[in-house]
């Protein structure tokens, strides 16, 4: 499965909304109707996930589907 | 000025009925609610039976993600709250808001919760505990969810008196209207606490009934063979309402709260006051808060939890309390059907109660096979009877020497 794939994955389960308003410019908090800590859950899931850490000041700027895909993206080398 | 304060909704849910009338009519049937516990392994346990609620699916009342970030017994609180609610017939739109206080209570919290975080912890690390595990264990949780739900303004927080936690709650919501601070307040109590934590903690201090081979006959309050209470899960919620809004939009009207006790044994933090003198000081204060006489009362739903000590020390405080007029008193447990529901027990058995106030019949106190010489009053064995109960009491003590009585009285306009 691609990283653009889990990732969308990830959100849809742990928001609980559908594929279609998982674009990349979606923003959590504002698009997807998460809370301050359903941002900080979705961040500790991605580094469960793709087993990597993601430090407060990184996590942070991770807002909206693009921004975490990149990110991911980055620390996995790819 | 005291204001008068009437009860116009009441929601249930419980292993013996999700609806009041189920409810009431599975205790006056006599039918036990205790069961082989299946939630987790008992293997390594000595008790493996309790009150336990099967087939329970979040995903009927709550959204997946909504029922994520509820703990168990939030869960069971917004139930029996969403019941209550509609229960009252209360149109919300026509309510002053910042007068409905939410005073709920719970004896232990999100217990189900904080297993599982410290779970996490030690296998992953601090890093991984959920930013969602202090607001989902805290026990004050329920209050604020039912003031989110139905966007209730008035006082709203949540106490804790470990059993007598609900007896409280309705006990101090009663004030907070009589007083004024409130016109309405839905209050009571909600407990999740069959887990392997907390059932080794309960019997490992010796407090529960181990008789596992007959769960349904193992919770046999004031019996000779007692051996200890059956945890039990759940939550009642009830709807007080001043007594003139209540007539003026023509509510049903259940009964009325006319009085509360409290006091505290100063004894022991976990036993009773062995000449059961908190509560009969308890039960005294209801009494004189009410404007009655002991001889007024008609019934008491003890907290009769099965424990040997516990019984031996209501039965003492009631004779204390009442004399002679202790045997005209129909008496009873519900705890001998539903198990210990702790900080939701006090809210369930008023249920109970005002429904035998309302209804004059008085449910059974079940597993009643051998009496015990010590304990000689009426406690309304195996069979429910149909009385006159013009007043009655609900008692609920708890760990730490906590005793709250709840006086209800016949609603009579």
């Amino acid at each position: 499965m691609s990283v653009e794939q889990k990732v969308k994955e990830i959100i849809m389960d742990e928001l609980g909304v559908d594929e279609a308003a998982v674009v990349p410019e979606a923003s959590f908090i504002n698009d997807l109707g998460a809370d301050s800590l359903a941002t900080v859950e979705l961040v500790m899931k991605f580094e469960d996930e793709f087993d990597i850490k993601i430090e407060e000041e990184e996590a942070e700027k991770i807002t909206t589907v693009g921004s975490a895909i990149d990110f991911i993206k980055k620390q996995l080398g790819e | 000025m005291k204001r008068r304060v009437v009860v116009t909704g009441m929601g249930v849910f419980t292993a013996l009925g999700t609806e009041v009338e189920e409810f009431y009519n599975n205790l006056l049937n006599g039918v036990s609610g205790i069961s082989t516990i299946e939630r987790f392994d008992t293997s390594e346990l000595t008790v493996k039976i309790a009150g336990e609620i099967k087939n329970y699916d979040p995903e009927k009342y709550f959204e997946r993600n909504e029922a994520k970030r509820l703990d168990r017994f939030t869960q069971y609180a917004l139930i029996a709250a969403e019941s209550a609610m509609k229960d009252s017939g209360l149109d919300l739109n026509t309510v002053d808001r910042d007068k409905f206080a939410v005073i709920t209570a719970s004896g232990i919290g999100g217990m189900e919760t904080w297993q599982a975080n410290y779970k996490i912890m030690m296998e992953k690390g601090t890093r991984r505990v959920s930013p969602l595990f202090i607001p989902m264990m805290i026990s004050d949780i329920a209050a604020g969810r039912i003031s989110i739900k139905w966007d209730l303004k008035g006082p709203n927080y949540s106490l804790t008196s470990a059993c007598a936690s609900s007896g409280h709650a309705i006990g101090t919501a009663y004030r907070t209207i009589q007083y004024g601070d409130a016109d309405f307040a839905i209050c009571g109590g909600a407990e999740a606490v069959i887990t392997d934590l907390a059932i080794a903690g309960f019997a490992n201090m010796k407090a529960l009934s181990t008789r596992n081979d007959d769960p349904k006959t193992a919770s046999r309050p004031f019996d000779r063979d007692r051996d200890g209470f059956v945890m039990g899960e759940g939550s009642g919620m009830l709807i007080l309402e001043e007594y003139e809004h209540a007539v003026k939009r023509g509510a049903r009207i259940y009964g009325e709260i006319a009085g509360i006790g409290f006091s505290g044994d100063a004894k022991d933090i976990v036993a009773p006051d062995p000449e059961g003198n908190g509560a009969k000081r308890a039960m005294l204060s209801a009494i004189s808060d009410a404007g009655i006489k002991p001889e007024d009362i008609d019934h008491i739903n003890t907290h009769g939890t099965a424990t040997p000590p516990g019984d031996l020390a209501e039965t003492m405080g009631i004779k204390a309390a009442f004399g002679a007029h202790a045997y005209n008193i129909a008496v009873n447990s519900t705890k001998s059907m539903t198990g210990h529901l702790l900080g939701a027990a006090g809210a369930i058995e008023l249920i109970g109660t005002i429904k035998a106030v309302q209804t004059d019949t008085v449910h059974p106190t079940i597993n009643q096979f051998n009496p015990d010489p010590a304990c000689d009053l009426n406690y309304t064995p195996n069979k429910s009877i149909t009385r006159k109960v013009r007043y009655a009491i609900s008692n609920t003590f708890g760990f730490g020497g906590h005793n709250a009585s709840i006086l209800v009285k016949k609603f009579e306009g």
